[in-house]
Formats: structure tokens, C-alpha cells, sequence
């Protein structure tokens, strides 16, 4: 039987970035983005050599704004991963989407060449909001391509919602969240906002963080979303994913329980054999990388960490319990040889004294209050 | 060897505020002269020099001998001796002064005079220095040679009309100041042949040579073999060697004479031995008394110095051990303490020797250290009569003991431009300051003269003196003595419970002030916890004031995918090294740099 493998295709191109995002994109000519594909395409060719012992189970495009991309080269490239890798015939295909670059002929080419994922990114209701954020759309422009998406015969599609924004409030957070849930995706996504370093937001708001929802009322939002959530039939699988039975993000749930995963493209981070490493994040090196053909590519990864036991053992902890369900004590002694409570004894005593953490043997999860100071209780996992 | 031609030698230092040029003068005379008379070219000198060099010792630049060929065609010896820069310092300097038989005064051409320019000058005079002025910095666009001549004159009436004007940065009118230094500082006295009498004046250890003893003969010889003895510590040994200090090298040579500066070595094993501003005499030919002035130093702030890992405790005994070698000013002994284990109550001389020896151990020795909130010595008189001296707040004996408290007083020059003088002086009030009054240097510039409290000065007095006076004030002080004071112990609670490391005594006037900074400081300090914690400050068990670290309410990371992994580890690995560099006291955990944050209150 083949490994499993979850492959990651990164498209670094959007119409303009949003004033909160710290990823890895920007806008770019047509000239450059088609070039790029043709690049990534050879990167899946050659890499695709080295894993010809596994079997892809889920892919996921994911950016920037992929859905951005010309149909042809969003069907070049599923043909090339395709062509190159064993996917299976099950495997969960996700394309991201924003609204105000999808057409009904995009989405039919992505139902063709095999995706049947779509998440769209919504991240407001409130269109004052949105021009908050520095969105490029409207509501308005969500919904039409909602529809499409529909009308295309997508039958698993996530929404991404923001919670925390500057200017929202208790009332238009409600009504964000009604008005998504009417729609009836499968998955819903509910960040808190983060500030990162190098955003046009960081600038902004650190040292205006009272312009945003203070941390009360950014816990009562979250609070809010699980409980409106749960009553609309979505259940919370991670700290802030919500899917109808059957819907979490399968490729997602692999980056949390350890599944090896291959990123492909411009600053793409993989997990490989216990081996940690990412791509070349600056876009005319990839390119120089790419153009000097196959035997450059050892300079293409970067960064490479064979994690140790132990480092294995501290992510299992603290990727693992941001899933409600938590980690289990049994599948930790089959994978390390170990007991869990031999090596964690002390810290999950702790922390299930202070009522961070909810044992049900052989599982161990977070509490609610251990969600919410969640970095806390998981650092205390580094050994 | 010959005797030595004493009116051939010229012993002086440099005085000068700070960043007048001082060093970039001593610099260019070393530069401009050479290192060996001609007579010493040709002798053995240089041999036994070579030697020094293998073994790899030098010196710290506290003294120099250069040679110098006049335009009379002479050659004369400078022994140019450098005096510490800072008040805390001040007994050092006097020391160094009594080695000298001259000064050159260097002021800067656009300052001016200033605190420290003045306190030196007088500090010289006492010493009966001769004096010359030399104005520096003459090259700069803001030059006032002419103005700042008048000052001198004016100020501290020493004539500055033939003052050399130079630029030590360049080296122009440089050779004015070297033949002045011939013409103006006098030639030592003393008969070779009475007993001896050597003044030290800094000493140093060497682990291959033991102590060296820096020392200006004032009467007699000394030589290898002499058996010397230390008047005021009583120290004797039989001498090793003699010689002087070449730039950067110990130069033996066959004896000291009347006069002359040089250093000598005894297999001395500690510097404690050779106390600044003892005397040196022959035990078999002994003076009759020593030279006046003598000194025991004495700490005057105090503070405790911890491992950040406690178990680098006798790392840091045997890094203090060293430092003490060397440096007979510092004291230190054991110290437990509650909230931050074993450690050492410490001694200096004030706050920048404190500061020196902490960057030292943190530097030379590789140490983390937390350091408590510096104290001075403050004098208890019991009811049962006792006096103490505490150095320790957590010591203080319960107030229904005590009868009084006295604590050192200070008498402060401060030298200001006369726009700032408002604001100065009320700065000083706010420290306690009583007014003894102010002279104007001319009209835009006055000295303010004050009596403070020194625990109110060693905190950052200097900080805000600098800041309330846009950087144009300067400070100098001397120890006045004991004062009686209504001083009260100030005790921080933490979640209820007394940390000492963060008790301290203060004026009872100050101390609501001072506490409710306190408590603000280390809610900014201190993390917050899974639970609420009350910062208090308390006199005597009542709670003076209180400030409350919220409880931990939310602290996640909202995503986490596959390229954040190695990103959001990274996070809480910072997390998880910031929790190792805390102290726990009772259920809470205190970074140690709260217990350092809290010296610097001043709200500027």
C-alpha cells in the first residue's frame, strides 16, 4: 500500500493585498503569473519522482487568491499533478477562491480537472467592514459568486469568516455569521483578526489596540460563533474550524496529526519523513532555481529540520490539541513507544488542576477556558 | 644607574569635565613625546623590557612616563597621571592628585566651565597643585576661546590670557602645552636620602607578580631588597621590583627616588594590603609619620547581586573574589533571599562603580545577574542604645525598636544655564533638597548649591537632572555626612505575600509616591497569571497602595497551518524561555527584570 500524502500547491498572487495579510502574495502581470505556473509545473514534475512510493489523498491550492488564474492554468496544473502523482481516486481537492475573480467557466474547468473543494473567502457580511479590511468586494459580490459555485455543482465548499475586526461590533458579527449560515456551506472557518508584524494593520492598530474589540469582547464573540454555530448544525472540530458532519477539512486535520504533506511552489513548507523544510520564498530566485532545470533543485528547499523524537513528541502535543477532540494517549504510546503521562505526567496535572485541560482517558483535550489561553497551556509542552 | 635630576622631572595629571578632551590630550602628549631618555636607549633598559612584553603584561593607562626634549635642548621626564572621572570615585582622585605636583585645567572652548571642571580645579588647589589652563577644542564652528579665557580668569581667577588654545583632536598648538608643562609645573622635592615615604596611589593585581603598587615617592629610595611596610595597614614585605610605566609596558629599573613615579612589586597577595593613599615606608628606615590624607574607603551603596541561575551561585563568589583582587572598594558577603535565593549583599563606592562591577561580571565572567534596588547605609539608633549600620532593608529591626534613623547627606553643585534654573531646583526639592544657594558663573549660567539625601541621588538623579535641563546641567558631590531623617521600610506584596528582595527605605514623605509607582512598574512587569494578582505597597503592615494584574483571559493563536508550524513553535518557545527567566514567589511567577525595572521610576 502506498503513504499517504497531502500535497499543497501555493499560487503567491492576489488583485491587491488585504491590509491584515502577512502571507506570502501580491499582485503581479499576466506575464509573470503564467510564467509562474509553468514553473510550478516543473517543480511537480521533478519532485514527483522522489514520491512515487505514495499516494495523494488530499490537494489543496491555496494562496494569494488562486482562483485568480486563468482556467487553462489552473487545469494545466491538475493535469501535471495528475500526471505525476497517484492521487486517489477519494482524495479531498480544495481550490481557495475570492469573490470578484470567479466565473461560472473557472468553476466548470475546476469541476472538470477534479476539484471538489471550494473555500471562499468571505471574512465580513458588513460591506464598511470589508473596505476595512482592504477587500476587494462586496457582500453582494460573495453571494453571486456563492451561487455560481452552487450552480457549478460544488457540493463541499467552506467559508472564511474574521472575527475581531476594527469598527465590529457584537451585533454586525451576529449578523455575519446568520447570513453565512443561511447559506448552508459545509464548513465554516472563524478567525479571530491577528495582528502581524508587517501589515499595513500592525502599523495601524499596535498601539491603537483600542480601535479593535477588546479581548473580552473578542472571547464573547468567539463564545457567540461556537454557540450560533452548534445550533446551525456545525460542530467545531478545531479551535476555529466548524464543518456539518462528515466536512472538516481533511487536508487541514493532516497538518494537525502529523500526515506528511508536500508544498509545492514559491515558499511552499513541507513535512517529509520527519523532515521539516520549505521552499525558496523570493520569486526570482524560484524562478533562477527552476530555469537552471532539475538539478538546481537541492537549492529550491530551505530550512531543513529532521525534527527529533522529542520535537515529534512536542508537536503531537500542541498541533494535536487544537483539534476538540485532542490527542490520544494510546495512538501517543503507538507512535513513540512511550507513555504519555510517563513524559507529560506532571504538565497534564497540572494544567487539568487549573481546569486548562479535560481528560477522558485515553484522550486528553482542551477546555474551553484552556482554548482561550490556548498558547499557554501548549507551550507548556515543550520539553 | 645614576641618581635621578629632579628638576628634570614634571609629575601632573589632566582635569577636566567630562568630554572636555581629557584623554584625546593625554593621547597626543604620549604621542608627541618619547618613551626613554636617550641616556636609557643605551642601557639594559630595553631588554628587560622585551621580557615584560613576552610575559604579556600591561598596563591600565593610570599612569605614564614619557620623555620630552624641550626647545632648551633638555630632556625631561612627564609622568602624566590620570585621575577617574566620576564623584564616585572622588577619594581615588584626591589620591591621584597628592602623586602630582602640577595640572593642566582643560576646558572646552564652547562650554565653557562646568560642575566638574570647577569641583577639580578646587580638589587640585587643595592639594597645592600649580594649575595652568589649556582651552580645547579651539576647531569648533561654536568656539568661544576669548569668553571661556574670561571665565577662568573670572570664575576661578587663575591667569588664562597666555592659555594654550588647541584642538587635542588635531594636535594644533599641542607643543605649547608640552613646553608649558615645563615651564609652569613645578619639579618635584624631597631629599633621596631621608627615610621613605612613598604615597600609593592605586594598585592592581597580576596573578604572576601579585599586587603592583602604583606610588609616587615623595622622600627617600626604595630598591629590590628594601623591606617596605605599609604605615596604615601594616602590611611588610621585601621588594620584588621597581620601575616605572612605559606606554603600555612595566619598565624596571634600579630604584625609586625622591620624586619619582613608579610602581613596585612584593609578592603582595592582596590589594587590601595596599590601601590608596597609604604610605609606603622602609622598615628599617622608617619615616617618623605618614603622609596626610589617608582614608579607609568606605561603601556607600549597597545591593544585592543574585545568579539568574541559582546554580551559578559560586560562580559568581569566585567572580567576585577576583573583581576584589583587583578593586579594594568592593565588598560583598552572603545574602538569602525569599523570592530570589542565594546571593551577596554588595558594597561600592556609588552607583556607576556598582554599575562597573555588574557589567564586569556580566561581561568577563559570563554571568546573569538580578540585581536589587541599590541602598545606601543608613545609621539606626535603637532605644536600647545600639547604633547599626543597616545595608539591608529586610534587616530593619521592628520601628517599635527603633529610636531614630539618620542617612547620608550629600552637599551637591549643580551648574546650570540660567533658563533651567527653575526647573532644577525643583527637581531637588522634589529629592529632598535643602537650599544652601546659588552663584551666577556670569549671566547665563549659574551654580546651585544643595545639601541632598544620597538615596535620593543614586537612582537616576543624574537621569533626570540631564533631562529637565535639555543635557546642560552638571553635577558634582561630596559625602557631608549623617543626618537624622524620618525613614520608613516600604515592603511590596505580591498576591499577598512580602517579596524582600523589592522592600526599600524611603523618606516617609515620598513613600506613598514611591509605592504607588512601585505597584504601577510591576503591573507592567509582571505577566499575567491564570488568576488575579494584587500588587500592594505597605508600610508596617498597612497597605499604602495597590494596583491588580488581571487574570489571563485570552491568549491563542487564531490559525495554525502548514507552513506556520515551525513559525508558531517558535512562539511558544519564547513563551516557554520567558517563563524560565522568572522567580517564583508564592504562586507567582516574577520576571527578574522587575526587580531591576523598579529603579528606574522617575516618571521622565
Amino acid at each position: 500500500m502506498k503513504r499517504p500524502l497531502e500535497l499543497y500547491l501555493h499560487i503567491p498572487f492576489c488583485v491587491r493585498k488585504c491590509e491584515y495579510c502577512d502571507f506570502l502574495s501580491g499582485p503581479a502581470s499576466d506575464l509573470v503569473r503564467s510564467g509562474y505556473v509553468e514553473q510550478l509545473r516543473q517543480e511537480i514534475l521533478c519532485q514527483s519522482a522522489y514520491y512515487q512510493g505514495y499516494e495523494a489523498v488530499t490537494v489543496f491550492l491555496g494562496g494569494g487568491t488562486p482562483s485568480l488564474l486563468k482556467e487553462g492554468e489552473i487545469a494545466a496544473l491538475m493535469d501535471t499533478v495528475h500526471r505525476c502523482f497517484s492521487v486517489s481516486p477519494e482524495a479531498e481537492i480544495t481550490i481557495e477562491a475570492n469573490p470578484g475573480t470567479v466565473t461560472l467557466e473557472k468553476l466548470q474547468t475546476y469541476r472538470a480537472c477534479g476539484i471538489n473543494r471550494i473555500s471562499i473567502g468571505l471574512q465580513s457580511a458588513d460591506d464598511r467592514e470589508l473596505k476595512a479590511l482592504g477587500r476587494i468586494h462586496t457582500y453582494g459580490d460573495f453571494l453571486k459568486t456563492y451561487q455560481r459555485v452552487r450552480q457549478a455543482g460544488f457540493a463541499n465548499v467552506n467559508v472564511d469568516l474574521m472575527s475581531a475586526l476594527p469598527g465590529q461590533t457584537m451585533a454586525s458579527w451576529k449578523n455575519t455569521m446568520k447570513k453565512t449560515a443561511m447559506l448552508k456551506p459545509e464548513h465554516i472557518s472563524a478567525y479571530s483578526l491577528i495582528l502581524e508584524e508587517g501589515t499595513p494593520f500592525y502599523e495601524k492598530y499596535h498601539d491603537h489596540l483600542e480601535a479593535l474589540p477588546g479581548e473580552d469582547e473578542e472571547r464573547e464573540m468567539y463564545y457567540a460563533a461556537k454557540a450560533f454555530l452548534k445550533e446551525q448544525g456545525y460542530e467545531r472540530y478545531e479551535i476555529s474550524n466548524y464543518a456539518r458532519r462528515g466536512y472538516a477539512c481533511r487536508h487541514n486535520v493532516g497538518y494537525w496529526t502529523g500526515r506528511e504533506y508536500l508544498g509545492l511552489g514559491l515558499g511552499a513548507s513541507s513535512y517529509i519523513q520527519g523532515c521539516r523544510f520549505r521552499n525558496e520564498p523570493d520569486l526570482q530566485k524560484y524562478s533562477r532555481i527552476r530555469m537552471d532545470g532539475p538539478e538546481a533543485d537541492e537549492k529550491l528547499h530551505l530550512e531543513m529540520h529532521p525534527l527529533t523524537e522529542k520535537e515529534q513528541m512536542e508537536e503531537f502535543m500542541f498541533l494535536g490539541l487544537r483539534m476538540m477532540e485532542g490527542v490520544s494517549g494510546s495512538e501517543f504510546l503507538e507512535r513513540f513507544g512511550q507513555n504519555m503521562w510517563n513524559v507529560y505526567g506532571d504538565v497534564l496535572k497540572k494544567l487539568e488542576a487549573n481546569h486548562l485541560i479535560v481528560v477522558e482517558s485515553p484522550r486528553v483535550r482542551l477546555s474551553e477556558f484552556g482554548i482561550d489561553i490556548s498558547n499557554y497551556v501548549l507551550s507548556e509542552f515543550l520539553l | 644607574m645614576a641618581a635621578v635630576d629632579q628638576s628634570k622631572i614634571r609629575n601632573f595629571c589632566i582635569i577636566a569635565h567630562i568630554d572636555h578632551g581629557k584623554s584625546t590630550l593625554a593621547d597626543r602628549i604620549i604621542e608627541m613625546t618619547g618613551l626613554l631618555t636617550s641616556r636609557e636607549m643605551q642601557s639594559q633598559v630595553l631588554d628587560n623590557m622585551d621580557l615584560e612584553r613576552e610575559r604579556g603584561i600591561t598596563i591600565k593607562a593610570q599612569a605614564v612616563r614619557t620623555v620630552y626634549k624641550a626647545k632648551n635642548g633638555e630632556e625631561y621626564i612627564f609622568n602624566l597621571i590620570d585621575t577617574p572621572g566620576h564623584v564616585d570615585f572622588n577619594y581615588e582622585v584626591s589620591r591621584s592628585l597628592a602623586a602630582c605636583d602640577g595640572a593642566i585645567l582643560v576646558v572646552d572652548a564652547a562650554q565653557g566651565i562646568e560642575a566638574q571642571t570647577l569641583a577639580n580645579v578646587y580638589l587640585a588647589l587643595d592639594h597645592d597643585l600649580d594649575v595652568f589652563p589649556v582651552i580645547n577644542k579651539v576647531d569648533l564652528p561654536s568656539a568661544d576661546p576669548d569668553r571661556v579665557a574670561a571665565e577662568i580668569e573670572d570664575v576661578i581667577g587663575l591667569e588664562a590670557h597666555d592659555a594654550p588654545r588647541i584642538s587635542a583632536k588635531t594636535g594644533y598648538n599641542v607643543d605649547q602645552v608640552l613646553e608649558a608643562i615645563v615651564e609652569k609645573i613645578p619639579a618635584p622635592a624631597g631629599d633621596p636620602d631621608a627615610p621613605l615615604q612613598a604615597l600609593i596611589f592605586d594598585s592592581l593585581y597580576d596573578s604572576y607578580k601579585g599586587v603592583i603598587v602604583f606610588c609616587r615617592v615623595k622622600e627617600g629610595r626604595v630598591r629590590k631588597g628594601t623591606v617596605i611596610r605599609m604605615m596604615a595597614t601594616g602590611a611588610e614585605e621585601e621588594v620584588v621590583e621597581v620601575g616605572y610605566f612605559g606606554a603600555g609596558q612595566f619598565i624596571p629599573c634600579d630604584e625609586l627616588s625622591a620624586g619619582m613615579v613608579g610602581y613596585i612589586t612584593a609578592s603582595i597577595k592582596n590589594v587590601k594590603d595596599t590601601a590608596v593613599g597609604d604610605t609606603i615606608t622602609d622598615k628599617n628606615y622608617p619615616c617618623e609619620k605618614p603622609l596626610p590624607g589617608y582614608k579607609k574607603v568606605t561603601s556607600m551603596v549597597y545591593c544585592g547581586l543574585y545568579p539568574a541561575d541559582g546554580a551559578k551561585y559560586n560562580d559568581l563568589r569566585d567572580a567576585l573574589e577576583k573583581l576584589q583582587l583587583n578593586d579594594a572598594a568592593l565588598f560583598f558577603e552572603p545574602e538569602t533571599s525569599v523570592a530570589l535565593g542565594f546571593g551577596f549583599r554588595c558594597g561600592f563606592l556609588g552607583l556607576l562603580h556598582l554599575e562597573i562591577i555588574q557589567e564586569r561580571l556580566e561581561r568577563e565572567y559570563n554571568l546573569d545577574l538580578v540585581t536589587t534596588a541599590p541602598g545606601v547605609v543608613y545609621r539606626i539608633h535603637k532605644k536600647n542604645g545600639e547604633v547599626m549600620e543597616l545595608t539591608n532593608p529586610s534587616n530593619m529591626p521592628d520601628p517599635t525598636e527603633i529610636d531614630y534613623m539618620e542617612e547620608p547627606i550629600v552637599s551637591a553643585e549643580i551648574m546650570v544655564t540660567t533658563e533651567f534654573v527653575g526647573p532644577i531646583m525643583t527637581l531637588c526639592q522634589e529629592r529632598r533638597g535643602v537650599y544652601l544657594g546659588m552663584e551666577y558663573m556670569e549671566t547665563t549660567r549659574a551654580m546651585l548649591r544643595y545639601e541632598l539625601p544620597l538615596n535620593e541621588i543614586i537612582y537616576d538623579f543624574f537621569d533626570a537632572l540631564k533631562s529637565r535641563s535639555r543635557g546642560y546641567a552638571s553635577f558634582d558631590y561630596e559625602i557631608k555626612g549623617y543626618q537624622r531623617s524620618e525613614l520608613v521600610k516600604l515592603d511590596i506584596l505580591i498576591n499577598r505575600e512580602e517579596v524582600d528582595a523589592l522592600s526599600f527605605i524611603v523618606h516617609k514623605d515620598s513613600a506613598y509616591e514611591r509605592g504607588r509607582r512601585m505597584c504601577e512598574k510591576l503591573k507592567e512587569e509582571i505577566p499575567r497569571h491564570l488568576f488575579e494578582i494584587p500588587i500592594q505597597a505597605a508600610i508596617g503592615g498597612k497597605i499604602i497602595a495597590r494596583e491588580t494584574v488581571k487574570a489571563m483571559r485570552k491568549d491563542v493563536l487564531a490559525k495554525c497551518y502548514g507552513g506556520d508550524i515551525t513559525r508558531k513553535k517558535k512562539l511558544l518557545e519564547k513563551q516557554k524561555e520567558g517563563k524560565k527567566r522568572m522567580r517564583q514567589v508564592g504562586n507567582v511567577e516574577i520576571p527578574q527584570k522587575a526587580f531591576m525595572s523598579v529603579l528606574k521610576l522617575d516618571e521622565e
